[in-house]
């Protein structure tokens, strides 16, 4: 799947689509297919507030789990609802409808920690072998 | 091709609670009173959702439900790190003797010596197998064990005044799953510790996580990829010098007995799944039977009770240590299971037991020899009572992994091996044959694996549509996952 | 007998093949570790002889040949011949966990009857495959309602059998939990007076009472309680040590319980000195993900057809590893399908009957004994199958269980030994095997000891 523009990602393969002072993440879709079947989303709480790298969340798929790492420390505003009665959503559309949470960011600087679409296709092509 | 399971089988069979009609009851009481002649009706239930079943209809459905299911009656299980021994019969007949199946927990001690005895042999023997200064029979499973064991730990060093500095627990990348459970269950970070080229424990790579903050390492050995820990001295007392205690998961002492003991090597607690290296049945997930046992240092912790011999020779139940750690559960022991292990042991004796265990490496190595020749195995020498072979390079080629070749190996009668498990070895098959399989199963076992493999790479199509010749194909997790269905409305 | 089917030209064979010189060189270990002398465990005895010997331990247990009114959290029933005839056939008795499902259809769907009868019996949504008993299904539960609600403490009614106490404790302090208790009541219940103000805070992740009580006493909460703990976000978890219960009396989602943790062993499994039970787990849908152990759910198969499967396995250690629900593997599997069958064979009619009928045998008990002067009962409250017998004036419980010994009757537990203030009581448990000669018996033996003390006592006054 080509990846939109715009996004930043993390070594962990989550993305991040930064609006101003707020961002949206997701996991990419090497992650969701890599992972398989997703049938569960474990996500923060709204309101609480994340560490950038923290491990905040879980991906299960049938045989694996996988933590979600944040790539961004912020307040936690949204969470995508859909996922609880339609986790499948990540495997579909994972840069889109399968958005994981939104965060009220502390500091947009952090985002200098994070890759590029270039960096994170290296990653991944890296990762392929 | 055999079946995998019997025939007259085929056809789904419907839930108890889709026969039977309302009143259709089996005569087993008598008949009289109401409930509400006894208690005020805002105490009672309004009804009771069961159904009704004739004993002949009981018996068909659960006599089919029985010929859909693989078991060691039915056949070869190559299930590494579960030691799927035959269960002798001997140890059923003595178990179901009304005097130790009709006893209840709460018999005075003195009218309770026979079952007491049976607990204070087993005890003993153990301790004597595996040397250590004495074993707790009230651990229900293995995991259950290291729970226990992980608390005995954790009130081991809070006496000591160590208890909020000792907050870490050392456990190599190929532990099994309960080893880190076992330790969140008890507020431990696990760090894990990667395996070194020859997937052993590396000392040195060990020396580096070790600390003043070390609680206790856990390891088994042999690993789980059926290798010899052969440094084990070292890391134990490596472990010692860092203050903290070494623990061994029991899962693999098929391998040693008779021929090399935990206590020996350096380990200061331990657990043993008697159903997996004593004989006990699994019975489809349990009951199992997990002792743990301790050097004596820790002798004072084990949970209550133990089982004491005074000097008149009268075995009694004692509550009374008062570092025990509390109690694990309800009552004494899964007892059942304590008859059974003692029943296996007295059948075998101490060269019955070094046999075993010198013929289960026996199969493995023989097993791995003709394997070896078809898949990859890593780790080339020789193995313990297990081993493990790799799909990887079949993956890369075919597309057939190891949950593939599995699943053949159900259409051909076999239960699979372990698969996917150590996490360190990538599509990983682990096969541990046992003592009690002869020459023949295993060579129809290679025959049939290496049939397999051939068949992969001819026709990778019909090894990934496996199985065929089972009542019910490859089943669809995610939507069971996704949607569960966990009982009959 | 070591079943080992190795001759020794198969032996000779697969050395060659392994390309090991002897069996020696292949268990070869360092020598720093290597066994050094024989091992001090009994010889080997032929089959004949080992059977001769355990069956002089069984012949030990002296405790067969008594009356017996012992209960206390392991139940004396009867199972039909039936149910163990089907549960030991060899394919249920030694097959593996059913991870390779489709070679395990016929256990999956066994155990998917078992967490839908738990569900039906306990009036909750979902049931677990099982857990070891009782007390480690409550210490399960208490660490359910912690990750629940992040709290850190449970309150647990003093009321609660003192062994399920006690393994709370102990699980408790591995998570650094607090555990407080609620008094018992002179009525033999909970005393839920003080609950409101103890909950206000909210510290409490549960609260957790058990139904009928150690006592044998009905002990389910009642609204103001209810109301109490659901204001407060505080997590109710209902105990039943005694599953027989469940034929009769008020389900445990109809006092409110959002976990149901009990012990199954009612259902068809032997007391057996006191293991292997069965511990079930029963909660609403909101707890699922939370639950331990494993579960068994229906799908489909490739072919179209209604397939059953463990899911939700990524809750599980072996998956999750140290973030995993529960470390729990090995469950008592085996001990539940006994559970099954029994319940099948019983159906709703048999259990309703057995249960009414422990009912009767109790209340018959109770009479009995309290026509006996000097007797009475501690507590006035309901009782399923259990009563606390107080003892006459001047005597212990410990006393009257010594005198009713010498007769060939274990009479029951004596409370002092859990609550010293009840030192003068027993527990009694009649069931539907407990039959109206062995009550006489111990009713006489209760009026000799009576008669005893009033004359030693009119003696001593003299």
């Amino acid at each position: 799947m080509a990846q939109p523009d715009g996004l930043l990602y993390s070594k962990e393969h989550e993305w991040l689509k930064v609006e101003g002072d707020s961002a949206t993440v997701g996991i990419t879709d090497y992650a969701q297919n890599s992972l398989g079947d997703i049938v569960y989303v474990e996500l923060p709480r709204v309101g609480q507030t994340i560490k950038q790298f923290a491990s905040i969340g879980v991906v299960e798929s049938v045989k694996a789990v996988s933590d979600l790492f944040t790539p961004i420390g912020g307040e936690v505003t949204e969470i995508n609802a859909a996922l609880e009665a339609d986790p499948a959503l990540v495997n579909r559309d994972a840069f889109g409808d399968g958005w994981l949470y939104k965060v009220k960011l502390t500091d947009p600087g952090e985002s200098a920690h994070l890759l590029g679409p270039a960096e994170y296709d290296a990653l991944v092509a890296e990762a392929a072998h | 091709m055999p079946q995998a399971v019997n025939v007259n089988a085929a056809a789904g069979e419907r839930l108890i609670f889709e026969q039977g009609q309302p009143g259709r009851a089996n005569s087993y009481f008598p008949n009289g009173r109401s409930a509400g002649d006894f208690l005020p009706d805002d105490l009672l239930r309004p009804e009771l959702p069961l159904p009704d079943n004739s004993e002949l209809d009981v018996v068909r459905h659960f006599t089919r439900l029985s010929q859909r299911t693989f078991a060691i009656d039915v056949g070869f299980y190559p299930l590494g790190s579960c030691t799927m021994k035959y269960n002798p019969r001997i140890n059923e007949a003595m178990a179901a003797l009304p005097g130790f199946k009709d006893l209840h927990p709460y018999a005075p001690d003195e009218l309770a010596q026979g079952a007491l005895r049976v607990m204070y042999e087993l005890e003993r023997s153990l301790s004597s197998i595996f040397g250590m200064a004495a074993f707790s029979l009230n651990p229900a499973a293995g995991a259950h064990a290291e729970l226990t064991a992980l608390l005995i730990a954790k009130a081991y060093f809070s006496k000591r005044g160590e208890g909020n500095s000792r907050t870490t627990v050392i456990v190599p990348d190929t532990a099994h799953g309960t080893n880190p459970a076992s330790a969140a269950m008890v507020g431990y970070k696990v760090i894990s510790l990667k395996s070194d080229e020859r997937g052993r424990v590396g000392v040195e790579a060990l020396k580096e996580v070790l600390g003043d903050d070390t609680a206790v390492c856990m390891m088994t050995n042999p690993n789980t990829l059926g290798l010899f820990e052969d440094h084990i001295h070292e890391i134990a007392a490596a472990v010692h010098a860092a203050g903290g205690l070494m623990y061994y998961d029991g899962a693999n002492a098929n391998a040693l007995m008779g021929n090399a003991r935990p206590g020996d090597m350096g380990f200061d607690l331990m657990h043993l799944n008697l159903h997996k290296t004593f004989s006990i049945p699994h019975g489809g997930g349990g009951a199992g039977h997990g002792p743990v046992g301790v050097a004596e240092h820790l002798v004072p912790f084990l949970p209550a009770p133990t089982v004491t011999r005074d000097a008149e020779g009268a075995f009694a139940l004692d509550f009374s240590s008062p570092d025990s750690i509390g109690m694990m559960r309800s009552f004494w022991s899964n007892f059942s299971h304590a008859v059974r292990a003692l029943t296996y042991i007295y059948a075998n004796g101490g060269e019955g037991l070094t046999r075993i265990s010198q013929l289960a490496v026996l199969n493995a190595n023989y097993v791995r020899a003709q394997v070896k020749e078809f898949l990859h195995t890593p780790y080339d020498e020789a193995c313990r009572h297990e081993f493990v072979a790799s799909a990887q390079e079949l993956k890369r080629e075919t597309g057939v992994k190891a949950l593939d070749i599995a699943k053949a190996l159900l259409d051909r009668g076999y239960h699979a091996p372990t698969v996917y498990f150590p996490l360190l070895v990538p599509e990983c098959l682990m096969i541990e044959p046992t003592e009690t399989e002869s020459k023949e199963t295993l060579d129809a076992f290679v025959s049939a694996l290496r049939e397999i493999v051939e068949n992969a790479k001819s026709d990778p199509e019909a090894v990934m549509a496996a199985p065929l010749n089972t009542v019910v194909g490859r089943i669809d997790e995610t939507r069971a996952a996704r949607q569960p269905d966990l009982r009959f409305e | 007998m070591s079943y080992t089917p190795h001759t020794e030209a198969d032996i000779e064979a697969m050395l060659r093949v392994a390309g090991a010189a002897s069996l020696e060189e292949l268990v070869r270990v360092p020598e720093a570790v290597a066994l050094k002398g024989p091992l001090d465990i009994p010889p080997a005895l032929p089959e004949m002889e080992l059977a001769d010997t355990l069956r002089g331990y069984a012949n030990q247990n002296g405790a067969l040949e008594y009356t017996s009114f012992l209960g206390a959290g392991a139940y004396r029933h009867y199972c039909p011949p039936v149910v163990m005839s089907l549960a030991m056939r060899g394919e249920f008795l030694t097959a593996y966990t059913p991870y390779q499902a489709e070679v395990s259809q016929g256990y999956l769907q066994a155990i998917y009857e078992w967490q839908t009868y738990i569900c039906r019996l306990t009036g909750l949504d979902l049931a677990n495959a099982s857990v070891y008993d009782g007390a480690t299904a409550l210490a399960e539960s208490a660490i359910m309602a912690v990750n629940a609600n992040g709290r850190r403490a449970i309150l647990v009614s003093a009321a609660v059998h003192p062994n399920y106490r006690t393994v709370l404790r102990t699980y408790a302090r591995g998570l650094d939990l607090d555990v407080e208790e609620l008094p018992a009541g002179v009525d033999g219940r909970t005393d839920f007076s003080t609950l409101e103000a103890r909950l206000a805070d909210k510290r409490f992740a549960a609260v957790v009472v058990q139904s009928p009580n150690f006592f044998g006493v009905v002990d389910a909460p009642g609204a103001s309680a209810q109301a109490a703990i659901k204001n407060t976000g505080t997590v109710l978890v209902g105990v039943v040590a005694e599953a027989m219960s469940l034929g009769v009396l008020a389900t445990p989602a109809s006092w409110g319980a959002d976990i149901a943790a009990g012990e199954g062993q009612s259902f068809g499994n032997p007391v057996a000195y006191g293991g292997p039970y069965v511990g079930f787990i029963a909660t609403t849908k909101e707890h699922m993900r939370r639950i331990p152990g494993r579960l068994v759910g229906r799908s489909v198969d490739n072919r179209g057809n209604t397939a059953y499967v463990l899911t939700l396995q990524a809750r599980e250690q072996h998956i999750r590893r140290e973030k995993a629900t529960s470390n729990i593997c090995t469950n008592q599997a085996h001990c539940a399908l006994v559970a099954t069958i029994y319940l099948a064979a019983l159906g709703a009619t048999g259990l309703r009957r057995a249960a009414v009928l422990n009912l009767a045998r109790t209340a018959a008990l109770g009479a009995a004994v309290t026509a006996v002067p000097g007797f009475t009962r501690a507590f006035e409250s309901p009782v399923f199958n259990e009563i606390a017998i107080r003892v006459p004036a001047g005597l212990t419980a410990a006393r009257v269980l010594a005198e009713v010994r010498r007769e060939k009757i274990l009479g029951g537990v004596d409370l002092g030994r859990w609550y010293p203030h009840l030192a003068d009581c027993i527990l009694m448990n009649a069931t539907e095997l407990t039959t109206d000669a062995q009550i006489a018996a111990l009713a006489a033996a209760l009026a000799r000891i009576a008669a005893q003390e009033g004359s030693a006592l009119h003696a001593a006054s003299r």
